[in-house]
């Protein structure tokens, strides 16, 4: 299987990631060699297999329903890019 | 000092033959002599000798523990409050964690020195530590060639002394390959063993942090300390942890070391397969048996690894956008924009290789076939850990095909930098957890010998490495320069 150059456009607008242009036809190559690096999973027969999402088949753990968190809202945006008021700012979404 | 392990350190400076704050002085100058192999992206010197003196008080005042006073240094995978935290990326060049990953404060309460962060593979993704946004790391034992990785900073400081040990992460093999290619020990332990919270997500049903060091003992005595259930991690496991040094001096008589066929076929350099024979000889020497198994899935780790963990990585990594910490690029002109060029500028080629190969794999109408399939593959691999480990009590192999390659090798070629892990890819599908020893050398560089076991059967294995370092002295060696 191999992908084209509009094939890797496309999954890079998905993933919102900018690639440069000279670079998308290296990508392509490279995701071609990794799904053929792929196709040998369709040597082995899986039809009554159950997937394995985690190594102990654990379930997600419950805990109690309490506040068990404080609010580090100066701390974490503290870090931030751009921050104003207590609100991060991105461009303008609504005209 | 720097040729001494940990525990012969920790006896010394409970001995007072010399001050935490005398041997912290004495590594950060050996960090800054070596400057060249480009192990540490932070060195922490301030930090590093007001922990070692507040080191020297408790072993003053008797509270002192085993890592009381030791200098270490944390892969820059561990989130640490105050200190810039990288991950090898540019995406996160100035971030300043606001919290410490739990590994971390782990080794604070044990009162271990930071002397700094090691290089890695940005968001530990590579063999090589080539992709790291602050540069390669050296091999102590030829500068020409890779430490491997990603764990590869913290292999290339502790085979150098540049640390008396240090922590690493292993998603597809990144503590046990760099361990093997600088002739350190190195241990994954069994998944959810060790807490991941903190440590920057790549992949996170495989990520599992753990020990590297000298010898298994240190291994045994870092292993310790990181061990154990963790509320702030949602897959931590809740079993006890034992006393990783008690079995340490256990006998081998007896022991069944199996050696699946698939290790030792084609691919393997004759040099590193006569290097682990006669280590292997060595444990029959020490009363184990030899026992010939099958793995017949292994063969579909790679393709199955390289389905989940792009997957995964795609999902976590999706967390970087330029709003709330980390890299953002100059003049958005909208949020796409935003979005778009901030992971685009931020992100080398490596990462973005995963998260496009994920988004890929997790699209609509590709699911069932890469996503699905590879979990199912995934499960395969796993009885066949479980089906062997029923038979025999550890599988024995090669960690890497040949010794460490040179500088700029494989990075024009990722499937074969990616085939370069064919022996530990599948222990972390499985879960399972496995160590490379130093089995000896091929022309001057080291070879690793892979030890994987049951789950949580981390103390067996540090025995079964202790007896071969018992009766062998390859963990010994101190790469030219550096002694």
């Amino acid at each position: 299987m191999s992908l084209t150059a509009d094939d890797v456009n496309k999954i890079a607008h998905l993933a919102r990631l900018g690639i440069d242009k000279q670079d998308v036809a290296a990508y392509a190559n490279d995701l071609s060699g990794m799904l053929d690096l792929m196709t040998r999973m369709s040597e082995v027969n899986t039809d009554d297999v159950e997937p394995m999402a985690h190594p102990m088949d654990q379930a997600q753990r419950l805990r109690a329903d309490v506040v068990t968190e404080l609010n580090h809202r100066e701390a974490f945006q503290s870090i931030a890019p751009q921050v104003e008021a207590g609100l991060y700012l991105v461009p303008k979404v609504i005209e | 000092m720097h040729t001494k392990t940990l525990i012969e350190i920790s006896l010394d400076l409970q001995a007072k033959t010399y001050s935490s704050v005398e041997l912290t002085q004495f590594f950060l100058n050996r960090i800054d002599q070596h400057q060249q192999l480009n192990s540490y992206i932070t060195v922490t010197p301030e930090l590093a000798l007001a922990q070692a003196k507040a080191a020297d008080q408790r072993l003053a005042n008797g509270t002192s523990d085993l890592l009381t006073g030791i200098p270490i240094a944390q892969k820059d995978i561990f989130c640490t409050q105050g200190v810039i935290t990288t991950c090898g990326s540019k995406m996160l060049a100035n971030f300043n964690a606001p919290y410490n990953a739990t590994v971390v404060e782990k080794f604070n309460q044990a009162g271990a020195v930071m002397l700094g962060k090691l290089n890695m593979d940005e968001f530990a993704m590579g063999s090589s530590n080539e992709t790291s946004y602050f540069g390669s790391v050296k091999n102590p034992w030829n500068i020409n060639t890779v430490p491997g990785g990603s764990s590869g900073g913290s292999a290339a400081a502790v085979s150098a002394r540049l640390a008396v040990c240090a922590t690493g992460t292993d998603t597809g093999g990144s503590i046990r390959q760099p361990a093997a290619l600088c002739g350190i020990t190195g241990l994954k332990p069994t998944y959810g063993l060790v807490s991941r919270y903190g440590m920057i997500a790549y992949a996170s049903s495989l990520d599992q942090g753990g020990p590297m060091t000298r010898s298994a003992e240190d291994a045994a005595i870092m292993l310790q300390t990181m061990a154990g259930f963790d509320e702030k991690d949602s897959t931590s496991v809740n079993i006890p942890v034992p006393d990783y040094r008690a079995g340490l001096n256990k006998s081998l008589v007896g022991l069944k070391i199996g050696l699946p066929k698939e290790f030792f076929g084609e691919g393997l350099d004759e040099n590193v397969a006569a290097t682990l024979a006669a280590a292997i000889a060595e444990y029959r020497k020490l009363g184990a048996e030899i026992i010939d198994i099958s793995m017949p899935n292994l063969k579909l780790a790679i393709p199955a690894y390289y389905v989940i963990a792009p997957a995964e990585c795609s999902a976590n990594l999706s967390r970087f956008d330029g709003v709330r910490y980390g890299y953002r690029c100059d003049n958005p002109v909208d949020l796409t924009d935003l979005y778009t060029r901030s992971r685009g500028e931020g992100f080398g080629k490596e990462v973005k290789r995963r998260i496009l190969m994920g988004t890929y794999a997790l699209s609509t109408g590709y699911y069932d076939a890469y996503y699905l399939k590879a979990q199912k593959i995934r499960r395969l691999i796993s009885e066949d850990f479980k089906a062997a480990l029923a038979t025999v009590d550890v599988i024995m192999g090669p960690v890497t095909p040949g010794t460490a390659f040179g500088i700029g090798e494989k990075m024009d070629d990722p499937i074969a930098m990616y085939l370069s892990d064919i022996y530990t890819i599948a222990i972390n599908l499985a879960g399972v957890p496995a160590m490379s020893i130093p089995a000896g050398f091929v022309a001057g560089m080291p070879v690793g010998l892979q030890l994987i076991g049951d789950y949580f059967s981390e103390d067996r294995l540090l025995n079964i490495a202790h007896q071969y370092q018992q009766v062998t002295d390859w963990h010994n060696f101190i790469p030219t320069g550096f002694e």
